[in-house]
């Protein structure tokens, strides 16, 4: 080892703004899909394997044909991997923190919300990269949007709002659970009733009442419906509204509490 | 009254609880600027703990302390300004590259994109890993590692740099590499505040040490004073017949007319010896009562011989680092 670069001193610079500090955590997260691709093979094979699965499978049974079915899935199953998507950055954060890496960057004069907007870049990517990869997925197998770009754009909007919102919660989750695996089976074990006892897969027609009474207020199927409407141009701004309902409370509520248990921890 | 100027560290009555468990408990600490200062204990002493308050990453519960003039309650922020920490396990970012971490690092200091490369390429070969520098740090074996973890508290040169046990789990090599490190740091005018326990490592390095147990100061001093407590040596006899284990304990109390300690199995006995003619002459005495020996050595005083003499207890077995 040499000496030099030591000795010589290196000042402070000026202190860098809330914003700059949270792009360098951006810019991580970027690193890491380059470094590790693989991530994004676990994101995407369960959507695939499910769309796959019930367009060919179950589809002509549940719709008469699988093109139909197909139709009806797809918007669903864009949500799907979005919610499933939020438990692996929850992992990620608790991984970060068994690591002791946080406490580097808690001991750094920077702005503290920071490494969280960082980790929400990165969320916001994955969301995008699997969104467009299953997108692609259903228009090589038939599904057509029928309004087009706009409301192709218009749905991922809303993706990415949901995305943002149900990522607070595995934020949380993160901070106050010691190990990755416990975050994935909690979180796993919260999302499935989610995502099953919803309209993604099957019209709740057919579901016995009390079940269809849950089926209709799961957030999962207000933000279903509103995902197909904005894709088939049929969406209406009361559906809209009622599927950004859980991704501003989530936010309104759970930034706050990040904070404070991060202040605390 | 504030702390004189020439303390880098000033500390008062720090406590911090978990729970029921207090694990400081009141601690005071003076460290000058520009020295190294060890911080010696067991394990669960309290003294990443400590550490950890130091550096704004937990708040005390009671106490108060400065860092380079910044009250740590009063201006977190500004205390964050003039340390870093390295911590007992690699604070670093698996995933990346070696320069990667040095180069996030150095932004969010704010450095700009070529300034923070400039910097991460200096460390990167000061710290002997210019070669690992486009490698996954999950790559790295535990003394690259170390480096590179102690380079990441290097990209603004700190005023106070705390480093927790930072050799432990290397191996001799890299050990050297580390301690050679330290010392350079410190002779460049940076605050060094280690905790290690291992009296040898507080021996080789520091100015002065504290020793903590409990959560409480027990002792503090040059480690000349320390050892002082202890003996300058310990002599390590291990008698060849079991049954005369007792006769040979009995007649090293007498002849040097302190306490002999016995190692967990109860084979080897242990007692400090003022100097080497002492030694030499409790070596005789047993060889002359007719006590073979199957093996004995002289060693430095370890840390569980720095307790006893100074607490007259020995560490409890699960807590012995020897």
């Amino acid at each position: 080892m040499t000496t030099p670069a030591l000795l010589r001193r290196v000042d402070r610079p000026a202190r860098p703004s809330a914003l700059s500090n949270a792009l360098v955590f951006g810019w991580r997260a970027v690193l890491k899909f380059k470094h590790v691709p693989e991530q994004l093979f676990d994101l995407v094979m369960t959507p695939i394997m499910f769309t796959l699965l019930f367009t060919f499978v179950f589809g002509g049974a549940l719709a008469g044909t699988p093109g139909d079915y197909l139709q009806f899935f797809l918007p669903g199953i864009l949500v799907q991997t979005v919610m499933f998507n939020a438990v692996y950055s929850g992992m990620g954060l608790s991984t970060d923190f068994q690591k002791g890496l946080f406490d580097r960057f808690r001991a750094l004069p920077i702005w503290s919300l920071a490494p969280f907007a960082g980790l929400m870049v990165g969320d916001l990517l994955r969301h995008l990269i699997a969104g467009g990869i299953i997108l692609t997925i259903g228009l090589i197998l038939g599904y057509r949007p029928d309004a087009g770009l706009p409301g192709v754009i218009g749905a991922f909007a809303l993706l990415l709002a949901v995305g943002f919102g149900t990522g607070w919660i595995f934020i949380v989750l993160g901070l106050l659970v010691r190990t990755p695996m416990t975050v994935m089976t909690f979180g796993f074990t919260v999302m499935f009733p989610l995502i099953f006892a919803s309209n993604i897969m099957v019209d709740p027609a057919t579901m016995p009442g009390w079940l269809g009474g849950f089926v209709a207020v799961n957030p999962v199927s207000l933000i279903t419906t509103a995902m197909r409407g904005l894709m088939d141009g049929s969406a209406s701004a009361v559906t809209i509204g009622l599927a950004l309902i859980f991704p501003v409370a989530m936010t309104a509520l759970l930034a706050p509490v990040t904070l404070l248990i991060y202040r605390r921890k | 009254m504030p702390p004189s100027p020439s303390l880098a560290i000033s500390a008062r009555g720090l406590v911090k609880r978990f729970g029921a468990m207090t694990a400081v408990a009141g601690i005071d600490l003076d460290v000058p600027r520009g020295t190294i200062f060890g911080i010696l204990g067991p394990n669960g002493a309290g003294k990443t703990t400590l550490l950890r308050m130091l550096a704004t990453l937990i708040a005390p519960d009671a106490g108060s302390a400065t860092v380079m003039g910044h009250d740590l309650r009063a201006a977190p922020d500004a205390v964050r300004g003039v340390i870093a920490m390295t911590g007992q396990f690699a604070s670093l970012d698996e995933d990346l590259t070696g320069r990667e971490n040095l180069v996030m690092l150095g932004r969010l200091w704010g450095f700009g994109r070529q300034a923070a490369g400039a910097r991460a390429d200096d460390l990167l070969a000061a710290f002997a890993l210019s070669d690992a520098a486009r490698r996954q740090v999950k790559t790295y074996s535990g003394g690259m590692r170390r480096r590179l973890d102690i380079a990441a508290s290097l990209v603004i040169t700190p005023g106070v740099l705390f480093l927790d046990e930072p050799t432990t789990g290397l191996d001799p090599a890299a050990r050297a590499g580390v301690w050679r490190l330290i010392r350079d740091l410190a002779a460049s005018g940076v605050t060094i505040l280690l905790t290690t326990q291992y009296l040898e490592e507080a021996d080789q390095l520091a100015a002065r040490i504290a020793v903590i147990d409990h959560g409480r100061k027990i002792a503090e001093g040059t480690s000349r004073e320390l050892k002082a407590t202890t003996g300058s040596g310990t002599l390590h006899v291990t008698p060849a017949q079991a049954a005369q284990r007792d006769a040979a304990a009995a007649l090293l109390a007498a002849l040097l007319g302190t306490t002999v300690g016995r190692s967990a199995e109860g084979a080897q006995l242990s007692v400090a010896v003022p100097d080497a003619a002492r030694a030499n002459a409790a070596l005789a005495a047993l060889i002359a009562a007719d006590i073979p020996l199957a093996d004995f050595a002289m060693g430095s005083p370890s840390l569980d011989e720095v307790f006893f003499a100074l607490t007259g207890q020995p560490l409890p077995p699960e807590e012995a680092t020897a």
